[in-house]
């Protein structure tokens, strides 16, 4: 097409249970992609635990701008845009460090790590000029949850939480695995490009049907309890909360099995010291509950997956080129627990991840795939008869089902429609 | 210190092993190449730079001798997608040197290696510093610690699902 769609248009390529296979591989739509979902919607960008002392930073990105996330003097956290106000020159080069000033390389102009802009070389030839509007770019708005670090370059709209809306809980059930209630993103990151449109990963990462038959072939030698939760009798559930987040909820099949750590394939008695820690900080019986049922599988549009042991960021570069970041989550005061995260984590995703290798190998077929033009259309139509309302009212139905896939598109759909 | 002599004894012995694991690699004779380690092997291969605590932070393998096992017998399944068709490969391995000498007797080596890997994807070259430690058990030269440092561990790497 090449064309971006008007705002009517996008009806005839998003349907509700089908899609056009343009929206995955049209360059045009990427770019309209970029405006209205990546440079206007809450994006997340880092974690606080990432930058702990102040004057603290590390660099990040949201798509294809990199942003410097800083702690300044004065514990507050930045997003700055690396990009010096004078000709443009990136300001920073290392992926982490600590500053209270960076200073650019071309011509010696120095900006605080609050983003102001504090000096510049031969000062003279400026006179007059005011250097409060020449400081670095920033992202427009910046709110944390549970210290998790968003931002948004909209200066209206949604508050964090109202974007987050009913997936902000699986947030609140997530931290309570740290027995002091806090996660650390403390691991450092594997980067694992793939040649793939961005959607195709997210699409995947709530898709309870393709583990079975992806991941066969280390179900079948680790020994693994994980396939039979995406089996065809399994009561786990795929849910919408609306606004693009969509979770695989494995509580239902944890909740049978009734053995505390199950959902990681341990037990209590190989975690002694992370057990007496989270029953002396929540109690007997809600640390029992909590390690019953295991930390979410949870994909916050439209980047961060919270992958029920480690987290991923997804990063797109360009309509057929994206990153997946990601790293162990690593949960405060619990350190014999964080290392077997680690190792799990290790194991399983990055660029020869046992798991995440053959996720990634489908991206890139699909991608190749989509550029056939028959069928036009992906079709997302699984469960669509039998989708129900949970307690809460937001969309339920079998783990397999496509609820997830159709639930991100209506959201994708009203993102680009908006002007 | 060893003699010349017996320096040069172990220096083709070494060599030879190191072709033979390369071409191991490259032919997916996954069964022969696991049959090189030792059994409290540790195959490593560092994420974003070369001195990273892997005890402390992500790396892109970090293998002890079960997880060696267990990414062989995935491999040999057949059904590891990302290998399926395999990648075809080829590597050269070079700048071969003996490093002091370990305290439990082990053989240190090191050397450079250039992978070229032609998968679905598309073509793709690696480059490596690669460090063993080796030791002779019953006879046979074998791998205790194998570290492959990729020359851009600190970027975003294409899927990495062969052998390295």
């Amino acid at each position: 097409m090449n064309v971006v769609p008007r705002a009517s248009q996008w009806g005839e390529l998003i349907r509700p249970d089908r899609v056009h296979g343009s929206l995955y591989s049209d360059p045009a739509i990427f770019e309209a992609e970029l405006q209205n979902i990546w440079y206007r919607t809450w994006v997340y960008v880092g974690h606080e635990s990432e930058v702990p002392k102040a004057n603290d930073y590390v660099v990040k990105s949201i798509g294809p701008q990199s942003v410097i996330m800083t702690r300044d003097e004065q514990g507050k956290v930045n997003l700055l845009l690396n990009r010096c106000s004078h000709r443009g020159n990136q300001v920073c080069s290392y992926d982490k460090g600590n500053a209270r000033s960076f200073t650019c390389p071309f011509h010696s102009w120095t900006f605080s790590n609050d983003g102001r802009l504090v000096g510049y070389a031969f000062p003279d030839g400026y006179e007059g000029q005011d250097k409060s509007k020449l400081a670095l770019g920033r992202v427009t708005r910046v709110q944390s949850y549970r210290g998790f670090v968003f931002g948004s370059f909209a200066a209206e709209g949604p508050t964090l939480e109202e974007h987050l809306g009913g997936a902000r809980e699986t947030i609140d059930r997530l931290v309570r695995f740290s027995p002091e209630g806090e996660v650390e993103v403390t691991a450092g990151f594997l980067k694992h490009r793939v040649k793939a449109n961005w959607k195709f990963i997210l699409e995947n990462e709530c898709d309870g049907y393709h583990p079975a038959f992806v991941h066969s072939s280390i179900f079948g030698v680790a020994d693994s309890a994980i396939g039979k939760l995406y089996g065809g009798t399994s009561t786990a559930v795929t849910r919408d909360y609306g606004n693009g987040h969509t979770e695989i909820d494995l509580r239902p099949e944890f909740r049978k099995r009734d053995a505390p750590m199950s959902w990681f394939g341990t037990t209590e008695e190989r975690l002694p010291d992370y057990t007496s820690r989270m029953k002396a900080a929540y109690g007997e019986t809600q640390a029992r509950e909590i390690m019953i049922d295991g930390t979410p599988h949870v994909m916050i549009f439209p980047n961060l997956f919270i992958a029920e042991i480690q987290m991923f960021v997804i990063q797109p570069l360009a309509v057929d080129d994206s990153v997946q970041h990601v790293t162990a989550l690593q949960f405060k005061g619990a350190p014999d627990m964080n290392r077997r995260l680690r190792q799990q984590t290790m194991g399983s995703v990055g660029p020869a991840g046992l798991l995440l290798a053959d996720d990634s190998e489908m991206y890139e077929r699909c991608h190749r795939g989509v550029l056939a033009r028959n069928p036009e259309w992906i079709f997302l139509g699984r469960g669509e008869k039998r989708e129900r309302k949970d307690e809460l009212g937001f969309k339920v139905g079998h783990v397999t089902d496509e609820i997830p896939s159709r639930g991100i598109w209506r959201h994708y759909r009203s993102l680009m429609e908006a002007r | 210190m060893l003699s010349r002599e017996s320096s040069t004894t172990l220096m083709s012995a070494v060599t030879a092993f190191i072709y033979r694991e390369a071409r191991l690699q490259d032919e997916h004779q996954y069964e022969a190449w696991e049959a090189l380690w030792t059994d409290d092997g540790i195959y490593w291969v560092p994420a974003n730079g070369a001195d990273i605590d892997p005890e402390k932070e992500m790396s892109i393998i970090y293998d002890n001798r079960s997880r060696i096992s267990l990414r062989i017998r995935q491999l040999l399944t057949g059904k590891r997608h990302t290998q399926t068709p395999q990648s075809r490969l080829r590597r050269l391995v070079s700048n071969i040197e003996l490093l002091d000498e370990q305290p439990e007797g082990d053989i240190a080596v090191a050397s450079n290696s250039m992978v070229f890997e032609s998968c679905l994807r598309d073509d793709t070259i690696w480059a490596a510093r690669n460090e063993y430690r080796l030791r002779y058990v019953d006879g046979e030269l074998r791998m205790a610690y194998k570290k492959v440092t990729l020359v851009n561990n600190e970027k975003a790497l294409f899927t990495l699902s062969f052998l390295i």
